[in-house]
Formats: C-alpha cells, structure tokens, sequence
C-alpha cells in the first residue's frame, strides 16, 4: 500500500511549497535578516549591528504609542463587534411573534440578513474611500451634512473626524471614528455567523425550555447564548486579527497615514513610516519582526485560552 | 420575564418548522403579551435604523456619481440629482476602469483556480499521508496567518524585480507575476482551511478506492476532491472576494517599470483616482468609479447571497 506514496507526496507537495517558499517565506527571512543591519532600503550600503535596533525600539516614543493604539483596537474591535453581532442576530432571531410553534424570528429576517451583509463583499478600499467622503470635515460630507441641518452641529465648526487628534476616553478621537468603520463594516458578518450557529442549536432544547417557562431572554442568556461559546471565541480570535491589520483605513483615511501629529499610528503605520519616509529599513524590520513575534505569542494564548471539549448534539 | 406562560405546559402537537423560514398563518393571537409586542417592535425599529445605516451610504455613493461636480459640491447630501448624469460613468470608465477590470478579471481567473488546486493538493497530502517533515510543513504555512505582510515589502518587490531580469512573465507589472504571488499569499488560510476538511472525510472510501486499484492522484482527484465539494465552495468564495479586494499587493508589485503603463487591478487604482482627483476635483467621476467597482459584487452577492453567506461563515466556523 505505501508504493508510491514518498514520489505521490512530492509531487503533490513541490509547486505549492515552492511558491511559498519563494514569495512569502524568503521575503520574510531576508526582512529578519536586514533587521539586524543599519540599511535604509534605497543604498547598497548596510552593516551589521546585531541587535541594536530592537534595543532602540525599546525606549522609542512612536512605538509606545502605537503599541497601545493596536491594544486599543484589540480590545475595542472584537468587543464591540461582537455585542453588535449578538444583539442583531438575537433580534433577528428571537425578536419575533410567539405562537404555539414558539418564538420566532422577525418578519423579514432573511432581507436584513442580506442587507446587513452588504458591506462585508465591499472592497477595504471601496469602503475606506467611501467614508472618507462621509467623513469629511468641512461640513459637506454625509454626517457632518446631516447634523448641520438638524441643528447639533455649528456649521462653523464641523467635526474634525479623522483630524482630530483630542483625547476622547483617553484615547484620541480619530481611533474612535476608525473603530465605528472597523465596526460598521464587521457587525453583518458576525451576525450571519452567530444566526447560523444560534439555528444550529437542535429545536427540542428550546421546546424543553419553553416547556419550563423560560421566556425569550431567558433562553437566550442561559441556553443560547453559552452555546455559542464555540463560535464566540472564534469570531474573538478572527477580528483579533482584524484589529492588528486596520492599516488599509489608517493609510487611506488619516492625515499623512497615522496623523494628525501621530495621533493614529499603528505597528503596521509606523513600519511603513519608518521604512519608507525616514529611509531606515532595518529599523523597520525590526518593529516588523517584533510585531510577528507578538502576534504569534497572541494567537497562541488565544487558542490555549478558548481551546474547550465541543459540545455535540 | 416568562412572556410565554400562556403556552407553556400545552403539550404541541406539531413539531416547529426550522427557524429561517418565514411564519406561516399560524393563529398566534392569544400567545402574543403585550410585552412580547413591544419586543417585537423594538427589534423591528433597531433592525431598521440598522439597515438604513448600512444602505444609506452606498445609496449616496451611488445617487452622487449621478450628480454633476457642482451639486456633489453645493447639495452633498441630497439623493435625488436634478438630472441624471450617466456620463460620469462614461467618463470614470475610459479614464481607466475599464482597464481596471480587464486586469482583475485576467488575474483571478488564474489566481483563484491555482490557488484553489494547489492548496487542496498541499492540504490533502499533508491532512492524509503521514511523512517526515509533515507538521514542519503544516506549521510553515500557518505561519503565514500571523506574519505582517509590510514586513515582506521591500525584499518581495526585489525579488519580483530581480527574477524580472531573467524571466520577463514573472517581472513587475505582469499579470503572471501577480498570480503566482496571490496564489503563495493565499495558500496559508486555503491550505490551513481544506486541511481540516480533508481530515473530516471517511477513511474507509480512501482504503476501498486504494483496494480497487486506484492510484494516490486518481483517488484524490475522481474520490476525495468530489468528495470536498463543500469545502470547495467555502474558500472559493473566501478566495475570490480576498483577492478582488487585495490592495496591497498590486500597489507594490504592479508598478510601471521602462515606461509600460500600470496594469492596475481595481482596488489599486480607485486608491489612485480618489489621489488623482484632489487635483482635477472630478468628485462625481470618482463616485462612478467607487460604484462601478462595488455595483458587480453587491448583484453578484444579492443572486447568490445564500451561497456567499454560508460559504464565509463556514471559512470561520471550521
């Protein structure tokens, strides 16, 4: 039975992991490399100085900065996300009529579902573009527009949305106008996802406890909602990795991609700063490998801390 | 809280139909409280307010590529243009979105379809042959969810660029080029995803299949791809829209090299316009753009919507 199986393998296995291996890994171990040098990415000119640029990123300003903007969006990202999922979905599911079949979903659930969908099949580009025209601070975009005409905003003195660099929370504004975006565009998703565990969920557990005299929210907090476990913490881990990668809005959307005065920079903004506009690529590699580092070190905790026996039915 | 005491304890004849399906003309008069009304009501007005803020936006993006510059301008936020200017179409589309397109088009063709038949390959002979450096492989490609794909910029365009001086197809700027390194960017999740599909099918069919005569590439293509279809399906999708909507990439790797005109892909090139147009202040041709761009999938997304959903949320449910 094992004739063949070492020539079968290869054969099935070399394209692919050449490809990899030429266009992801490489990149990857030559940037690993150049993050122990002084290049600055445009000369040929570059010498080795071991460590000494992760010893610099240590005590770098930007880098703290951007490294709680990323721990912001981390926590902020799934978390409102996900409510948003849940109540929608909870909606959609149990905000129905009751009659002798039980409760049941909103008329029209299947039409917000799709609706609600929408902007998850929208390019990161087409919607970055689209909001920054919603956005726009000089009274003449959509929300600015709109609450100028009802009178909750001066026309003189529009919101600032992705210029404002002020601290609201603690946190400063344009954080806060990026996350509804993050928050905005995910919301539909999670929701389709959470429905479709939440229908998966057999119809005799909601019948016992029914039977029991559980009404809706009941169920939904003792009964539904610990069987969502499951799907809860994946969906946590997924926009985890959303969160680490808002780059696409922070480079279409913020003034010279992290402003104002460095008020939304990120990791990613702050490679790209580095190693583009201030020319020093092998500092950038370095803030580059750390982050892969941390990530990894993120999502190995993740799926250590949500790893759990799955529940059959 | 018990909002159904009225039925509770009533044995039910019937079974309840499947949640999803839309109620039937079932009496419900006398199960429905007050409370449960007002419920209903409240989920009704939030879903609205919800729907409205989701279509609300693309309605505007789409009524204000129909506006002439001067009401984008003066009446940013009326919905209804005075008249109808279909030539912001006509103008955004030989001003480069129809090269855009074609671009895209050419590029997933080829990209999906590798993508897909190389990383089922790679996951099926990784999830079902047991061989030195399987779980070395296995983690070299879901190494690649993790890593930071800014961090690969400046070495990936070197390498396209050095292997361009060789090999013209695989330069930068050349569509070859751009799908082999979609397909090697892709090929973490694809792989990651369909190695845990092929892990699920039966051993027993494989065995039978092998008993019969079959060898390894028959078994996988005629008995087990088949069998994958689902799956297929799921990271077919996943696959598409991610690389309809890969920016990132093609801003790096297509770029003009001995004065060859871009071949820009979509996403890359609206990025470009809404630069462009801050100078020629053509806000109605970006609009169109930002339309033609998202118009296709929406229908796309609106035909096969069933499909579209489950196949996503499957890639993350797995």
């Amino acid at each position: 039975m094992r004739h063949g199986v070492a020539r079968f393998v290869t054969g099935f296995l070399a394209l692919p992991v050449a490809l990899y291996l030429f266009y992801v890994v490489w990149p990857f171990a030559q940037a690993a490399g150049y993050s122990l040098t002084d290049w600055g990415g445009y000369s040929d000119r570059q010498q080795f100085v071991g460590l000494d640029n992760y010893v610099r990123l240590l005590s770098d300003e930007l880098i703290r900065k951007a490294f709680w903007h990323n721990v912001f969006f981390l926590v902020t990202v799934p978390l409102f996300t996900i409510a948003l999922a849940l109540l929608l979905a909870f909606l959609l599911n149990v905000g129905g009529r009751e009659d002798r079949a039980g409760i049941r979903g909103v008329f029209g659930s299947g039409l917000y579902k799709v609706i609600f969908f929408f902007p998850q099949v929208l390019s990161l580009v087409v919607i970055a573009v689209m909001w920054q025209q919603i956005y726009r601070a000089d009274g003449q975009g959509l929300i600015n527009g709109l609450l100028i005409k009802i009178g909750l905003v001066d026309a003189d003195n529009p919101i600032a949305f992705t210029n404002d660099p002020e601290p609201f929370l603690g946190v400063p504004a344009v954080l806060w106008w990026l996350l509804l975006i993050a928050v905005w565009s995910g919301a539909g998703f999670y929701m389709v996802l959470f429905s479709a565990a939440m229908q998966s969920i057999p119809k005799d557990v909601y019948e016992a406890a029914i039977l029991d005299g559980a009404g809706r929210f009941h169920t939904f907090f003792r009964i539904t909602l610990p069987l969502l476990r499951d799907t809860v913490s994946v969906a946590w881990v997924y926009l985890g990795f959303i969160a680490l990668d808002m780059f696409a809005l922070v480079y279409v959307m913020t003034p010279s991609q992290g402003g104002p005065n460095h008020a939304s920079e990120i990791f990613a903004s702050v490679i790209n700063f580095n190693a583009f506009q201030k020319g020093q690529f092998g500092y950038a590699c370095a803030i580059a490998v750390s982050l892969a580092i941390f990530t990894i070190l993120l999502a190995a905790l993740q799926l250590r801390i949500t790893r759990r026996e799955r529940i059959e039915y | 809280m018990s909002t159904v005491t009225h039925t509770s304890g009533r044995a039910r004849p019937t079974p309840p139909p499947p949640a999803g399906t839309t109620p039937g003309p079932v009496a419900e008069s006398a199960a429905n409280g007050v409370g449960a009304r007002i419920f209903n009501g409240f989920s009704h007005l939030f879903l609205v307010v919800w729907a409205i803020m989701v279509v609300y936006p693309l309605l505007w993006v789409v009524m204000s590529a129909l506006k002439t510059d001067a009401e984008v301008i003066r009446k940013p936020l009326s919905l209804f243009p005075a008249s109808l200017q279909w030539d912001n179409f006509a103008r955004a589309w030989t001003a480069g979105i129809d090269s855009f397109f074609l671009n895209t088009l050419l590029v997933l063709v080829g990209s999906v379809f590798l993508t897909m038949l190389l990383g089922s390959m790679a996951a099926y002979a990784l999830a079902r042959y047991e061989f030195p450096g399987n779980r070395l492989i296995y983690w070299m490609f879901l190494s690649g969810l993790t890593l930071p794909i800014y961090l690969a910029a400046v070495p990936l365009f070197k390498g396209v660029y050095n292997t361009g001086v060789v090999l013209p197809l695989l330069g930068p700027n050349k569509h070859v080029m751009l799908i082999l390194v979609y397909v090697a960017w892709s090929l973490s999740f694809t792989v990651f995803f369909m190695h845990s599909f092929f892990r699920t099918l039966p051993n027993a069919i494989a065995e039978a299949g092998l008993v019969d005569g079959a060898s390894h590439t028959r078994l996988f293509f005629s008995v087990m791809l088949p069998m994958a279809k689902p799956g297929l399906i799921s990271i077919g999708i996943f696959n598409v829209l991610g690389q309809w909507n890969q920016w990132y990439l093609p801003t790096l790797l297509m770029q003009s090299v001995a004065g060859e005109p871009k071949n820009q892909v979509i996403a890359q090139g609206l990025i470009e316009l809404s630069v462009n147009q801050g100078y020629k202040s053509d806000w109605s041709g970006l609009f169109a753009g930002v339309t033609m761009a998202m118009l296709p999938v929406l229908i796309v997304y609106i035909v096969f919507q069933r499909q579209v959903q489950s196949g996503l949320t499957a890639g993350v449910g797995k």
